[in-house]
């Protein structure tokens, strides 16, 4: 199993090389010019180029490169020229932030969706499988950010349930000190209810936005992939040996119909991080994705790069978890790896 | 600190809000006490640096740095458009320096005696001068700004003793008084930041980066890039009378539409740079204060590269000129919130005022006798750029002009370029047609020229516009205005006003407006040149 794990993780280096030269080459690319930009309004043609000397934009490609790994061995990321602060920090800052949104995202749509689904491959053509199309389509129809602005404009301008679209906290509230980052573990480890709460209470328009965007793939797959096996014959000798239905569904049916389930929970938690960009920006949410949003406005590599790479990081190991997964889930997995 | 000690610790009335269920209908008594003296804020962004000479510093950094530094002088309000408390350009009030004297070639400034820094040290004439020093030596927009107002080396300042402070002159500038009332030069806590300084960088950039070191009403005590800066009332503050709020949070909510819901729920007190269509909405549903003030010096124009055709043609100009969809512009894409620019009556005298609009309107048959006169009957092609980063305004803009110029069979395609590259594009001098802004801080016309339409050919004469007749006009205004020569100063202001009518390198299109939206219950904002919120005179009732 160990052999297994740390081979699957050798693999994933040449793809973070990958990904660094890219990610370099690409930002070099944008047009845009970095020092112009930050030399401010008035610059004068000394000016910009004195910004650039001191950015080291002045040198070649290669040796920008060099730097550039160089800093990365040691742990540097650069600065953030739209913040004024180390990308790492700010990167660690507001990951937390963006990962507790997406994960919650994710489990409400996977606490609605797999059992949607279950229900709609069960009782094919009822009114479940009905309401459980009428899910995928309106999840795959509405823009993330229309549903956000949509679910603001009702819950919060219009009835004035949800809380004021600030970012994680109520301004009058007082975070407690980061331990994990995630707001909802904090302030439960030390035992604040009230920030536990208010946190929870500005998380869950956003959780549900992205977890009406999630709702989709995840219902389709599960009703497909459950009717494939439901129809399967070793379905139908357990049902003829008499099981009970519950039995047959839950712990016959829906074990084997779980491993696309899962490949597709990886997937979808991709694109979250990729709707999470919009929510963010609607949600005022201090996470990673509007950093990286406003720092490619501003033409600003490091964060850009930063970026691409704590997402790199995060997308090989999900895969890696997915991939350990499969091997609890169906043990052949297991052997075959 | 956690929160439990921060309830300990901080001024009770402010904290009690943090038990406060975040729920915006329900708002206990004891959270309503406390957002008494608090001030929320949203805005689009945020700063990324505290101070204002550092590098890169961005506009909003720009506020924190008004109100966390004092500066010598400041100035006196009036009663401006709008009947909002407007800086008087004239009129100066102490800051840090009690009493000011102005000689034939020099400044002599007496120090407030009692004024402290926010660590609790005197503020001394070496302090001064360590900060002006400092603004005139780290290059950049800062050390520009100085230049501006003929501040440009470290020799011209002098410490006479601890309390007395002289600025010598290069040469007679009728601008280097108001140019020490701007933002930049602001005093810095000389000892703090020496102490934070590094070789590599001996003006301790680095530190005040991070951190407020002023003596100014307010000082910052957190700072999260991108989300949130929070201020507190510096209680010895000597520069003025004590400011009304205690603490200022400043959010960053980057959806203009929600900014425009807090307000209208009540869960913000202020927001300002809202989108035309929402503020005209807002004000005629009455809910809200709404304050427009037009940009000080500020114009919205359209400028053409005069040096290849066919804009190098000045008839080409004067029927684009004409061709401008003026009224519809202000209607259609301002929704009434912007001062025209056009359409002066044909009688009219030129003012010895900028800015003031001009005398073209939209009369297309004269556009057509014009560009026919100039050999262009059949029209051309060309392209109007505009900056992607302002497209709520640039994009309807163009548009209309682009169809508008199809009537005289000019074939406009739209270039929009992203706001990171349009420095870069302006730089160039290269685009034929396009749309843009300027606003100066100092509102002189002069200084507005010598920017815009000098042959010195500034990054803001984005027209490459050189004419010897203006540039004589210009140095002559500046001139006259340094040795108070009023008779020549008028004539030569008129003529460079006249002169940029007839050659019309640029358009002006509207002056447009600071828009303001706030809480009935707030009072006491003021317009400043550098259109930035003021704290230290906004009160919540």
């Amino acid at each position: 199993m160990l052999t297994s794990f740390l081979k699957r993780l050798a693999t994933a280096i040449p793809s973070l090389i990958g990904v660094i030269i890219v990610t370099f080459l690409l930002t070099r690319v944008l047009p845009g010019d970095t020092a112009a930009y930050f030399a401010g309004p008035a610059a004068s043609a000394e000016a910009i180029e004195e910004i650039r000397v001191k950015l080291g934009l002045d040198k070649s490609l290669p040796e920008q490169f060099v730097d550039y790994v160089g800093g990365l061995v040691s742990g540097d990321l650069g600065m953030s020229l739209t913040t004024g602060q180390p990308v790492v920090k700010d990167i660690v800052e507001r990951l937390p932030a963006s990962a507790e949104l997406t994960l919650l995202g994710l489990f409400v749509a996977i606490a609605i969706a797999v059992p949607l689904g279950i229900l709609a491959a069960v009782r094919q053509g009822s009114w479940v499988d009905h309401l459980c199309r009428i899910v995928a389509t309106a999840g795959v129809s509405l823009p993330v950010f229309f549903t956000g602005l949509l679910l603001v404009y009702v819950f919060y301008y219009q009835l004035g349930w949800a809380p004021a679209p600030l970012g994680r906290l109520d301004v009058f509230a007082v975070a407690p000190d980061p331990i994990t980052g995630f707001l909802l573990i904090d302030t439960l480890l030390v035992g604040d209810g009230e920030t536990f709460l208010a946190a929870l209470a500005q998380l869950a328009v956003p959780a549900a936005t992205l977890g009406i965007f999630a709702l989709a793939p995840i219902t389709r797959i599960t009703r497909a992939s459950m009717l494939s096996v439901l129809s399967s014959e070793f379905v139908r000798t357990a049902r003829a040996s008499g099981l009970s239905p519950y039995k047959v569904v839950v712990a016959y049916a829906f074990r084997n119909a779980m491993l696309p389930v899962v490949t597709t929970l990886g997937m979808v938690f991709s694109f979250l991080l990729g709707a999470n960009v919009l929510v963010e920006k609607v949600f005022a949410w201090p996470g990673i994705g509007s950093y990286a949003v406003e720092a490619l406005i501003a033409s600003d590599y490091a964060p850009v790069q930063g970026f691409v790479l704590a997402m790199a990081i995060l997308y090989v190991l999900l895969n890696l978890l997915i991939d350990l997964l499969y091997g609890i889930i169906d043990p052949r997995v297991r052997i075959e790896g | 600190m956690n929160r439990r000690d921060f309830l300990k610790t901080a001024s009770t009335a402010a904290v009690v809000a943090g038990t406060g269920v975040a729920a915006p209908a329900i708002l206990s008594p004891a959270r309503a006490d406390a957002r008494k003296e608090t001030l929320l804020v949203v805005s689009e962004s945020g700063p990324n640096n505290l101070d204002i000479q550092g590098v890169g510093t961005n506009v909003p950094g720009y506020e924190v740095s008004w109100n966390c530094y004092d500066r010598l002088i400041g100035h006196e309000m009036k009663e401006g458009p709008g009947v909002v408390p407007y800086y008087d350009r004239d009129k100066f009030k102490p800051e840090l320096a009690e009493d000011m004297t102005v000689g034939d070639m020099s400044a002599t400034f007496k120090l407030r005696k009692d004024a402290v820094f926010q660590d609790g040290t005197p503020v001394t004439a070496a302090d001064v001068k360590w900060s002006l020093d400092r603004a005139v030596s780290v290059g950049g927009f800062p050390t520009f700004q100085m230049k501006a107002g003929s501040l440009e080396k470290p020799e011209q300042f002098v410490a006479v003793d601890d309390h007395t402070f002289r600025v010598d002159f290069l040469r007679k500038d009728r601008l280097t008084v108001p140019d020490l009332a701007v933002i930049v030069p602001g005093i810095l806590n000389s000892q703090l930041v020496k102490k934070n300084a590094t070789e590599a960088d001996p003006w301790g950039l680095e530190y005040t980066k991070q951190n407020t070191a002023g003596s100014g009403a307010f000082k910052v005590i957190k700072w999260t890039a991108g989300t949130e800066v929070v201020l507190e009332r510096n209680e010895n503050w000597k520069g003025g009378p004590l400011p009304a709020l205690r603490r200022v949070i400043w959010r960053m909510v980057p959806s203009a539409g929600n900014r425009r819901a807090l307000l209208e729920r009540g869960d913000a007190d202020l927001s300002y740079d809202l989108p035309s269509k929402d503020f005209a909405e807002m004000k005629s549903a009455g809910k809200l204060k709404l304050v427009s003030t037009p940009y000080s010096n500020g114009i919205q124009y359209i400028g053409m590269n005069v040096n290849k055709p066919p804009f190098d043609n000045p008839k080409v100009r004067q029927a684009i000129a004409y061709a401008i969809p003026y009224q519809k512009i202000i209607d259609a894409v301002m929704f009434g919130l912007a001062k025209p620019m056009f359409g002066a009556p044909a009688d009219a005298a030129t003012e010895v005022a900028w800015p003031q609009p001009h005398k073209f309107n939209t009369d297309m048959a004269k556009a057509k006798a014009l560009l026919a006169e100039a050999g262009y009957e059949n029209g051309f092609e060309t392209t109007i750029s505009f900056d992607l980063g302002f497209a709520g305004v640039n994009e309807p803009l163009c548009i209309l002009l682009q169809e508008s110029l199809a009537q005289l069979g000019i074939k406009a395609t739209i270039n929009k370029i992203p706001g990171a590259n349009w420095r870069t594009e302006l730089n160039k001098k290269e685009m034929p047609l396009y749309t843009n802004v300027f606003s100066g801080w100092l509102d002189y016309p002069e200084y507005f020229f010598f920017w815009c339409y000098h042959g010195q050919n500034s990054v803001f004469n984005t027209m490459g516009y050189k004419s010897a007749a203006m540039d004589a006009l210009i140095d002559g205004a500046r001139n006259a205005a340094a040795t108070g020569d009023a008779a020549t100063y008028e004539t030569d202001v008129k003529g460079f006003v006249d002169l940029a009518f007839t050659d019309v390198p640029r358009i002006p299109l509207y002056q447009p407006y600071v828009n303001v939206a706030m809480q009935p219950n707030i009072g006491g904002y003021q317009y400043w040149f550098h259109r930035r919120l003021d704290y230290r005179a906004l009160t919540k009732a």
